[in-house]
């Protein structure tokens, strides 16, 4: 009987309710957090709602993808790049009114790195020797070498700063510094946070901001066209942003991320192993068809595994053009003129499954048949990822500034390269700007002259939103969706 | 009464739409009005008539083609499904009620738990521990044809041990074993005949929705199912490649389900198959 | 009835106990690691390692198994890997949205096939009852998710009526709730109905043709008042038995539905919990539900047993 009153109460409360809706704001995005803390699992949905939102680190990513102070105020490096002495920001209190200072600082990175971490990016942390703290708005970081990316490490989601009194129950309840707090979460449906009004920088504009969860794209579509969501995050289905653009009342936004989407190649395994059979895979793939097909358009191609939005980036996509002929004739040249059949393994993305019809159509008219399969994300990590047992796949690699993963032999696509690896290890301790693109710039010409993947085209971000709201990130450097400046326009 | 005196309608309705499907399929085992695979991404969500009989999809591949090309899918994972709770549940079935007792219970028991367990969890089960294929559709849907069939054949038969001529062949010195394939099997024949039919089209709609959830066929072999669910952002767009499967799916169960009543009508109007 | 009655009861607790270990079993062997799944493409080995421990997945499968069943026993599902909450929460708060689907759409599938199961029967062999007939036919080849993506386009899309999925909670009124499960019951209800509707119609022809239905109408009251004072009752005990095997359906069939709609009900949290690999959730979910299955046969048994002695002898 209660809850019948309360749903009366709540009842009447919807109809007098649209007198406070332009501060606040319900977005959707497409995946549902398993839970909300960012430094203990890799899925990008606890990003998306708490990274800047709920949670801060020592510094951040801006929308362009530079790097700038957050709670770190200043720093100062050592002249042998291997101290970082860390200036924290005075009086900045987590959302339960503990005070932040260097000991939870210690305590979060301390945290990443120790032997029982469930860290996703543990990798991230592992340079650090030690953590020290001198007082209480000073910390210093000591590194075994010298590391180009640590401030960059610093700004990811999984380097949060976080409290050990609050670190119990962080999965279902965060609390971090950041300009909103956590408030609710119905599972399945939303998460809400409201304004943090004791911040420490400048305040968000809105009052409050709810996470709606639709993973369904006509679901999505739906309830954007029906007025419930005032914007989605990284819209599922390119093909329904001619609808929102043709209306009025939205506003599509265009932008990029750091996601190279790539015909993943296993260099170890035949016939791949062979760089003309790699070449011609290359040449055989017409990336303005996949970009249309798959993508309705929306997508810049990319010769090599680099975003184009960064300075270093070379368009190296002349390497691979579309040329079935030559495709075929570096196929008889290897020894394959009667065909090859390959396996291509599908995880879920509509990018990938979608893409994967394509690229089986196009390689077909060459030759090289495949053998499809649709896997799931846990299947595809332990069958193409860890068992690296696998032809082709289609991925997009979502960490920004990663042309590292060539480096390594054990990656699932196995390229070995020595010459690369020598230059990756240059890169890491080089911390001067100009020389650090000239080595990426050789470095992605290396991996596209040596076919190790096919390069396909870099993710765009598509969100939607309504006119009225500004502040919106259009790029995603990182897997985030800041609402710390959006606003209602007047 | 007056029925037996009319034309079997279901009967001529049913075999005339299976037959329409069939013939479909199997003329896309040698022709095509359009290659099934190849994509043409600039003539694609083109409409019926705009020289495509029925349209094309998202990739620009022929929307007709595809249906034959898919009715093969459906036809074919339905059939084996069916031939498989058939070759398993009808000698379970003969088993239980010819030898009564403890195996008996059990083959029923092991009935009731298999019917307790929701079907299209276990479908998704087998497809999770498996791999999504066509094989392991025709296993999943298969599975729960067994017990339908093991059900339907032991009660028949047990109705038929009581018969006079059964007794007489015991009489006659016939072993259980031989009774059951020479006397019982022959004499359910077409009441399983009428059952499989049903299974059969059940069949076709539980690959439709194994598809459809991407457990199905993988691709490039068409299937009804994933063409219904790659439709569904693209509906608002071009509704017919929601409405070309759907329809499909719809007249080829619509005319087993028709010729199944029109085959028990014909071969025994007091038979009354078990649906489940 | 007492030997009855504990033979019927040892079957029960063995049927449960072997539908336990095929779940576990086939669960078990599903590939993909919860932990690896969680952790991402960057995780290292360690981590997983570290990960896997503070799950619990580091025991046999036996042990697991054990602790399973014995944590059910006293009540406790377990804690989901990815949401790291009691499964008991959560099957709860996805039966707040199920259990109303499926009383909705079972409702709607009566509403619907009684009247449309008198109609017919009460006209036997007149063009009323072909039209409900071949109404039938169609309502039972049309595939639920079809259907729902049809429902979708006409009435979200075009008509804007209804919002296309999702679902906003009961919290922000009963009626917005309702709304949100209209066309996915709507959805579930058509081909259940049609199924009904046919059940309906049979077993009301059977019993007209009953001696005691010939006297009714011997005493002048048409086939329509015969129906209504005394076939309806006679003729409810087979749709009863359809109803309960309906709505077995209809909670656990919803997944598909649930899937096209985007509701967080029971379905969409087995099918999500399989792609995670959040086997607890997965395991309890499903064994939730055979469960239902088996205790309502049970109870149907019961039921008969104690209306018809004779079929005590058959169990």
């Amino acid at each position: 009987m209660k809850r019948f009153f309360l749903t009366a109460s709540v009842l009447v409360l919807a109809f007098t309710g649209s007198a406070w809706a332009k501060d606040s704001l319900t977005i959707g995005i497409q995946l549902e957090p398993p839970h909300l803390d960012p430094t203990s699992a890799a899925a990008g949905a606890i990003d998306d709602v708490t990274y800047a939102n709920v949670f801060e680190g020592l510094t951040r990513f801006q929308e362009d993808g530079s790097i700038v102070p957050s709670l770190a105020e200043s720093w100062t490096i050592s002249d042998d790049g291997l101290t970082y002495t860390f200036k924290l920001h005075d009086g900045v209190t987590f959302h339960d009114g503990t005070t932040m200072d260097a000991e939870d600082v210690k305590f979060s990175l301390d945290r990443a790195r120790g032997d029982d971490s469930t860290n996703a990016q543990k990798g991230l942390f592992s340079g650090i020797a030690e953590v020290n703290v001198i007082d209480p708005t000073t910390v210093e970081v000591k590194l075994s070498e010298t590391d180009g990316n640590f401030l960059f490490n610093m700004a990811w989601g999984d380097a949060a700063i976080v409290a050990p009194e609050s670190i119990e129950n962080i999965k279902t309840n965060p609390i971090g510094t950041g300009a909103f707090k956590f408030s609710k979460w119905v599972q399945g449906d939303r998460v809400e946070l409201v304004r943090n009004d004791a911040y420490w920088g400048q305040p968000a504009d809105l009052k409050a901001a709810t996470f709606k969860f639709i993973s369904d794209p006509t679901a999505a579509f739906s309830a954007m066209m029906a007025g419930d969501l005032d914007a989605f995050s990284a819209f599922p289905a390119p093909e329904n942003l001619i609808q929102f653009e043709a209306d009025d009342r939205y506003r599509v936004l265009i932008g990029s991320t750091e996601g190279e989407t790539i015909l993943s190649t296993n260099n170890k395994k035949p016939p791949f192993d062979n760089v003309k059979v790699r070449k011609a895979l290359a040449h055989a793939i017409n990336r303005k068809e996949l970009i249309d097909g798959a993508q309705f358009g929306y997508g810049t191609p990319i010769g090599s595994h680099f975003a184009p939005h960064h300075p270093a980036y070379v368009d190296l996509t002349g390497n691979s053009q579309y040329d079935p002929e030559l495709a075929k004739s570096l196929l008889k040249e290897a020894g394959l003129e009667g065909g090859v059949t390959v396996s291509l393994k599908l995880p879920p993305p509509s990018y990938a499954r979608r893409g994967g019809e394509i690229i089986a159509a196009q390689l077909r008219a060459v030759g090289i048949n495949t053998e499809i399969s649709n896997l799931e994300w846990a299947q595809w990590l332990e069958e193409v990822f860890r068992g690296k047992d696998f032809n082709l796949t289609i991925v997009s690699h979502t960490e920004p500034m990663d042309i590292g993963i060539y480096a390594n032999p054990d990656y699932y696509f196995q390229y070995d390269n020595a010459d690369f690896q020598a230059r990756i290890k240059e890169l890491r301790a080089t911390t001067d700007t100009d020389k650090r693109n000239e080595l990426l710039k050789k470095a992605q010409t290396m991996i596209s002259e040596d076919y190790v993947n096919g390069f396909l085209f870099q993710l765009p971000r598509l969100s939607v939103a309504k006119k009225e709201i500004e502040g919106l990130w259009v790029n995603a450097p990182t897997q985030a969706v800041d609402l710390t400046h959006v606003r209602w326009a007047e | 009464m007056t029925r037996s005196q009319r034309w079997n309608w279901s009967l001529v309705i049913g075999l005339a739409l299976v037959s329409v499907f069939a013939i479909g399929a199997l003329i896309s085992l040698f022709w095509t009005p359009h290659d099934v695979t190849a994509i043409n991404i600039a003539s694609r969500l083109k409409l019926p008539g705009q020289g495509y009989v029925l349209g094309t999809d998202h990739y620009g591949r022929d929307m007709l083609s595809m249906i034959m090309a898919g009715a093969q899918t459906s036809i074919a994972v339905a059939i084996l499904a069916v031939g498989i709770g058939m070759a398993l549940g009808v000698p379970l079935g003969l088993a239980a009620a010819a030898g009564r007792g403890w195996l008996d219970e059990l083959i029923m028991r092991g009935n009731d738990l298999a019917f307790a367990f929701p079907a299209l969890v276990i479908a998704i089960l087998i497809t999770a521990v498996f791999g999504a294929s066509a094989v392991n559709a025709i296993i999943a849907i298969g599975i729960f044809n067994i017990p339908v069939f093991a059900r339907l054949t032991r009660g028949a038969a047990l109705s038929l041990w009581t018969r006079d001529f059964i007794l007489a062949a015991r009489v006659a010195g016939k072993g259980k074993v031989r009774i059951s394939a020479e006397h019982i099997l022959p004499n359910i024949a077409n009441l399983l005949i009428v059952q499989g039919t049903i299974q059969f089209s059940l069949g076709i709609l539980a690959e439709a929705g194994l598809s459809y959830v991407g457990l199905g066929a993988q691709p490039p072999t068409p299937s009804w199912g994933r063409m219904l669910a790659d439709s569904q952002t693209l509906v608002g767009l071009a509704p017919h490649l929601a409405l070309v499967p759907g329809l499909a799916i719809i007249l080829t169960v619509l005319g087993l389900n028709l010729l199944g009543d029109g085959l028990r009508d014909l071969l025994d109007p007091k038979l009354r198959a078990v649906r489940s | 009835m007492i030997s009855y009655l504990t033979k019927r009861l040892a079957s029960l607790v063995l049927s449960l106990f072997v539908a336990s270990a095929v779940i576990f079993l086939v669960i078990e062997v599903i590939p993909g690691d919860p932990a690896a799944y969680m952790l991402g493409m960057n995780a290292r080995p360690d981590t997983i390692a570290a990960l896997r421990t503070e799950l619990g997945l580091d025991g046999s499968v036996f042990e697991r198994y054990v602790g399973w069943v014995t944590g059910m026993l006293q009540g406790d599902f377990g804690v989901s890997y990815t949401y790291r909450t009691p499964v008991a929460t959560m099957v709860a708060d996805r039966l707040w949205i199920s259990l109303p689907l499926a009383l909705y759409a079972l409702f709607l599938t009566v509403v619907i096939a009684f009247p449309a199961g008198i109609f017919a029967a009460s006209r036997r062999g007149q063009a009323g009852d072909y039209g409900v007939i071949g109404a039938t036919q169609i309502g039972i080849a049309i595939p639920n998710f079809w259907f729902a993506m049809i429902l979708i386009l006409v009435f979200a899309i075009n008509m804007r009526w209804f919002s296309a999925g999702g679902f906003p909670g009961w919290e922000n009124g009963f009626l917005q709730g309702l709304k949100a499960l209209t066309l996915p019951a709507v959805a579930l209800a058509l081909p259940q109905a049609a199924i009904l509707t046919r059940v309906m119609r049979s077993s009301l022809i059977d019993v007209l043709g009953e001696d005691f239905m010939r006297t009714a109408r011997a005493k002048g009251l048409s086939t329509q008042q015969a129906i209504f004072r005394h076939g309806l009752r006679n003729a409810l005990i087979p749709v009863l038995t359809i109803i309960g095997l309906q709505f077995a359906f209809l909670l656990a069939g919803g997944i598909i539905i649930e899937q096209v709609f985007a509701l967080p009900g029971l379905g969409r949290l087995v099918f999500q919990s399989i792609s995670q690999r959040d086997l607890v959730v997965v395991e309890s979910v499903v064994m939730l539900l055979v469960f239902a299955v088996i205790m309502t046969n049970f109870l149907v048994d019961l039921a008969y047993a104690l209306v018809d002695p004779r079929l005590r002898v058959r169990a």
